[in-house]
């Protein structure tokens, strides 16, 4: 199965977007970084077609990392939504700086949005859902939950892989797992990902920092 | 906004609204932006669509000349009317104006071609409040056995 673009020139063209300019805490923003979105879009169509032609979703946009690498990897439509309005300001800019012009933005709350028109609606749902940490307890897993809830097909979530290979070492299956169960889906990691943070960063003072992160596909059992 | 997702769009979330749909659209300025044409997604999208609500909302912005009223079937072959849909459905965009709920009349601001549907605070707190009884009722008093 092929991609319209080659990996390379999407990770360069995500990488010169524009990231949230001021963080919050509250909603967890943190960035998909250029590498992880682009490997992680690029294994989505590549391997599923998921991308491709296809009316996607992108749940919890942000500056719109996910959206936009849709689109060029040739999506037919992208609704994208956030709740925060300054990360859709940048958004916009994104869309401008790239020319995509398939991707529409709607300020909501994504776990809200039970009440639109939409279930079921998606070819394809993409998300990298708040890690739902502390005080957003369980925020990823909702988020999950109503991704299934929109989409006809398949649902591709970027997690934190840690938490995952602590359930190894403790021989249980992780949390997503056993929500899978428990929601009557199916699901699997199809790509796991390393981030080395100190690669882009030169100037970190730390030592290098790995962020793993683990790509989940959902589905409906046919 | 492209009309696409207005089509999906409800107010229902408000307190007290049944169906809050469609959304009456109010537009100050319109654009209209190229996008690339897939036939065969045109074809796919339109069972999913409401048709008369689409067909409303374009006439209601000056943009459902040459638009069918209702959609039949033979039309999927015609690319002149995939090339209309695929226009008025995508390429067609509010940038700015607002969207009113049909039954509370409360209006949805769309700031550079971005909808805003969420609640305010006072909205929500109502909304949470109404959630919170109506699940008491279905698990405290829905259960219990109803004595005659």
């Amino acid at each position: 199965m092929s991609a319209v673009m080659k990996l390379k020139v999407i990770e360069g063209h995500l990488g010169s977007l524009s990231g949230f300019s001021k963080p919050k805490i509250n909603y967890e923003q943190y960035e998909t970084p250029a590498h992880i979105a682009a490997i992680a879009l690029y294994t989505i169509q590549t391997q599923f077609e998921s991308l491709e032609n296809k009316l996607v979703l992108d749940a919890g946009c942000g500056p719109g990392m996910l959206s936009v690498g849709a689109s060029l990897l040739g999506a037919a439509a992208v609704i994208a939504v956030d709740i925060d309005y300054e990360a859709l300001q940048i958004l916009n800019q994104n869309i401008e700086e790239t020319e995509t012009t398939n991707i529409d933005a709607i300020q909501c709350d994504f776990l809200d949005s039970e009440m639109y028109r939409w279930n079921n609606c998606f070819d394809t749902v993409v998300m990298n859902p708040p890690f739902g940490t502390k005080n957003n307890a369980g925020m990823d897993m909702k988020f999950l939950k109503m991704g299934l809830n929109l989409s006809s097909d398949c649902v591709y979530s970027l997690h934190k892989s840690s938490t995952r290979y602590i359930s190894v070492l403790l021989l249980h299956r992780s949390h997503i797992e056993k929500k899978v169960r428990e929601w009557g889906v199916k699901g699997e990691v199809i790509a796991e990902l390393r981030y080395n943070l100190e690669s882009s960063y030169k100037f970190h003072k730390h030592k290098s920092k790995d962020i793993a992160v683990d790509l989940w596909r959902l589905f409906h059992p046919s | 906004m492209k009309l696409i997702t207005h089509n999906m769009l409800t107010s229902k979330c408000l307190k007290g609204v049944v169906t809050g749909y469609p959304l009456a659209i109010s537009a100050t300025n319109i654009k209209v932006t190229e996008v690339d044409f897939n036939p065969d997604f045109i074809v796919r999208i339109i069972p999913k669509i409401d048709w008369e609500v689409f067909w409303k909302a374009a006439d209601s912005i000056g943009h459902s000349d040459g638009l069918p009223q209702t959609v039949e079937s033979k039309l999927h072959d015609n690319n002149d009317f995939l090339k209309k849909v695929h226009r008025v459905l995508l390429e067609v965009e509010i940038d700015e104006g607002h969207l009113t709920c049909p039954e509370s009349g409360r209006q949805f601001p769309i700031t550079k071609g971005i909808p805003n549907m969420l609640l305010t605070e006072a909205e929500n707190k109502f909304a949470m409040l109404l959630k919170s009884a109506n699940d008491l009722y279905h698990e405290v008093f829905a259960p219990m056995p109803r004595q005659i």
